[in-house]
């Protein structure tokens, strides 16, 4: 009894600073839990909801690795290695049928690469499908909304589907159909829309997870040129105000021409020239003159052997030869003409596009229904390649 | 909690979607009003029910909301070719959320249309004067949507493998109709011929016709029943489960 007391008195300070030390650590475990998940929410971005894998490599939004992929045989993507850069827009221009789909199929992991690997993100296309569908959106080729749905449900279900926070998903909707323009008529049935209108709802409704990429695999097929226009526009806003990258595929050479950064040609599976636009059309050497004549097939022969001009293709009637200083060659290859007595019924010089240049690498047209052939030196220069 | 959301918002489209659609909805009070009258009064005036107490057309009621539940469930499955059809069912597929939650959202959204068709269907039969209690409706719905679920997930299973609107359509005559008939909903089972039972016997919609028997005729249909109800419910139950489980493996490897 006596003892206990003793004991007590002697150890209730040290008991009460136990207690009080206990007490304190708790406080301070609440505190620093409370303030980690504080730092966890803030680290955790609204506005970035999917964090990329690896910072360090993250200027490489897309990376390839010998992908390849074949259809019963058919090499439809043959080895491609390429890289994007984040934040540019990325063209990849071709022929139909060149492979440009099916790279974006297995860059959004609906179609398994044969053989290759591929990052998107940071992920892996195959072993981390489901976070690379997190970081990008898709816009299709063919439409893929459903019209029985008004434009403002179509974008909630597609907020719904992506996991964007319930909180969130008005205000976002609100914003994106201001974006592109539907404002007025969100509450309307998807198949009241036309067909620019709903290419401009799939623009949106692409980008209300707040994708780190956003693939638009040919966004203008079957518009009208105003339509085109206008979308080309919401592109460049889109990349500005969202600060994205962009990843679009197309067979128009104006488009790829007017939104990339950089383009990559593609034909028969494979990457033949990726540079900017203006660097691709410096490495033709110059302009291409346009000459309507009698006799081609000599002129052709003939600027060839008395002038070393070998760059020469026969379209429709028309000669067409790339030089480097356009103004200057006219003039002599007017004289050759009229030396050799072949009449020169026109003569056009024209400042060379990414046409010229595709025909240059591909010794074809893109489209592949006409019938240009590469003529002369190029030709055969192309062919030692294949 | 994202996949639980992608069920909800492919759940809710798929009902929003079948509400939109008018014509739908007012044809089909068509077929279940020819079968009930025409048929059920045109039989019912040659046939002796062997059921005491009841009319032929009372007995045929509950084999009619299986047979609504059934040819509408089966005819679900054509909104996965139409999503294909149209597109959106990409928008669908690389979407992050699994192909079970897919499925389970696509399957219970078209149940919950097949069922609003079967009410549609009850509500017939209380028009047409036959006596049906509130407890005895409630106590059928759920039963109704238990049958629904394996239906739809056929339809589904079968759509996912069709390319095309025409090829679903003819496999759906192929498979609808004999379950139809083997079911039990026109004619008790125990009174046919021994093979033909083993039939009916195989055929899972068997068991729901006659939970839902069970269910709205009581104490008359006891002598004929062909499993007691928690059998058939079990039955029934252990068919959607398998049903669910193909569906999804189907969606799976849907591109």
């Amino acid at each position: 009894m006596k003892f206990r007391l003793v004991f007590g008195i002697a150890f209730s300070p040290l008991l009460f600073l136990m207690r009080e030390r206990l007490s304190l650590m708790l406080a301070c475990s609440v505190v620093f839990r409370f303030l980690w998940q504080k730092l966890e929410i803030s680290l955790n971005l609204p506005f970035d909801p999917i964090a990329g894998r690896e910072s360090e490599s993250m200027t490489h939004i897309i990376e390839t690795n010998q992908l390849t992929r074949s259809f019963n045989g058919l090499m439809a993507v043959d080895k491609l290695d390429i890289t994007v850069e984040s934040g540019e827009i990325f063209g990849l221009l071709g022929p139909n049928g060149a492979g440009k789909t099916t790279t974006i199929s297995m860059l959004c992991t609906m179609l398994k690469p044969t053989s290759g690997s591929a990052k998107v993100n940071g992920f892996d296309i195959v072993k981390e499908a489901t976070q690379v569908r997190k970081s990008i959106g898709i816009v299709f080729q063919d439409p893929s909304i459903d019209d029985r749905l008004t434009g403002r449900e179509n974008l909630y279900m597609h907020a719904n589907l992506y996991g964007v926070p319930a909180s969130e998903q008005k205000d976002r909707i609100d914003r994106i159909l201001k974006l592109v323009e539907l404002d007025d008529r969100a509450n309307d049935l998807m198949r009241t829309y036309s067909g620019g209108m709903r290419r401009r709802l799939e623009l949106g409704r692409g980008l209300i997870h707040y994708p780190k990429v956003l693939f638009l695999d040919e966004p203008t097929l079957g518009l009208d040129p105003q339509t085109r226009d206008h979308i080309w526009t919401y592109i460049r806003e889109l990349k500005k105000t969202h600060d994205i990258t962009i990843v679009l595929t197309t067979h128009y050479m104006d488009e790829a021409d007017r939104l990339s950064d950089r383009i990559g040609i593609m034909d028969h599976g494979k990457i033949i020239a990726l540079d900017t636009p203006p660097k691709l059309k410096e490495t033709l050497e110059g302009d291409v003159i346009m000459i309507k004549a009698n006799s081609l097939d000599a002129l052709s022969a003939l600027v060839a052997e008395k002038m070393g001009l070998t760059k020469t293709s026969i379209i429709d009637g028309t000669l067409e030869i790339t030089v480097h200083q356009g103004k200057t060659v006219m003039p002599r290859i007017m004289e050759l003409a009229t030396q050799n007595k072949i009449f020169i019924d026109s003569i056009l010089l024209r400042e060379p596009n990414l046409e010229d240049v595709f025909l240059h690498y591909t010794g074809k047209m893109i489209r592949a229904d006409s019938g240009r052939e590469l003529h002369g030196m190029s030709a055969i220069q192309r062919r030692k390649i294949r | 909690m994202t996949e639980l959301r992608g069920f909800y918002t492919l759940w809710l489209r798929e009902v929003k979607r079948y509400l939109r659609d008018r014509t739908r909805i007012v044809s089909s009070f068509f077929q279940p009003l020819l079968w009930l009258v025409v048929f059920g009064l045109g039989l019912g005036s040659i046939v002796r029910v062997a059921v005491p107490g009841l009319s032929y057309q009372q007995l045929i009621f509950p084999g009619i909301i299986g047979q609504t539940l059934l040819f509408t469930s089966m005819f679900m499955g054509i909104s996965v070719i139409w999503d294909r059809d149209f597109g959106f069912l990409k928008e669908v597929l690389v979407a992050p959320v699994s192909r079970f939650t897919l499925f389970l959202g696509k399957m219970i959204g078209d149940s919950t249309d097949a069922l609003i068709q079967g009410i549609i269907v009850f509500v017939l039969g209380i028009v047409l004067g036959i006596g049906i209690d509130p407890v005895t409706f409630l106590a059928a719905l759920p039963v109704m949507l238990l049958i629904t679920f394996g239906l739809v997930s056929i339809g589904l299973t079968i759509a996912s493998f069709m390319g095309s609107l025409e090829s679903f359509g003819a496999i759906q005559s192929f498979i609808n109709l004999p379950l139809f008939f083997l079911s039990g909903a026109l004619f008790p089972i125990p009174n046919l011929p021994d093979w033909l039972q083993v039939a009916a016997k195989v055929n899972p919609m068997s068991y729901g016709v006659d939970a839902l028997k069970t269910i709205i005729l009581g104490g008359a249909w006891q002598p004929l029943q062909l499993q007691p109800l928690f059998v058939d419910l079990a039955v029934v139950g252990v068919f959607d489960l398998i049903m669910i489980v193909i569906g999804t493996w189907a969606f799976t490897r849907m591109k």
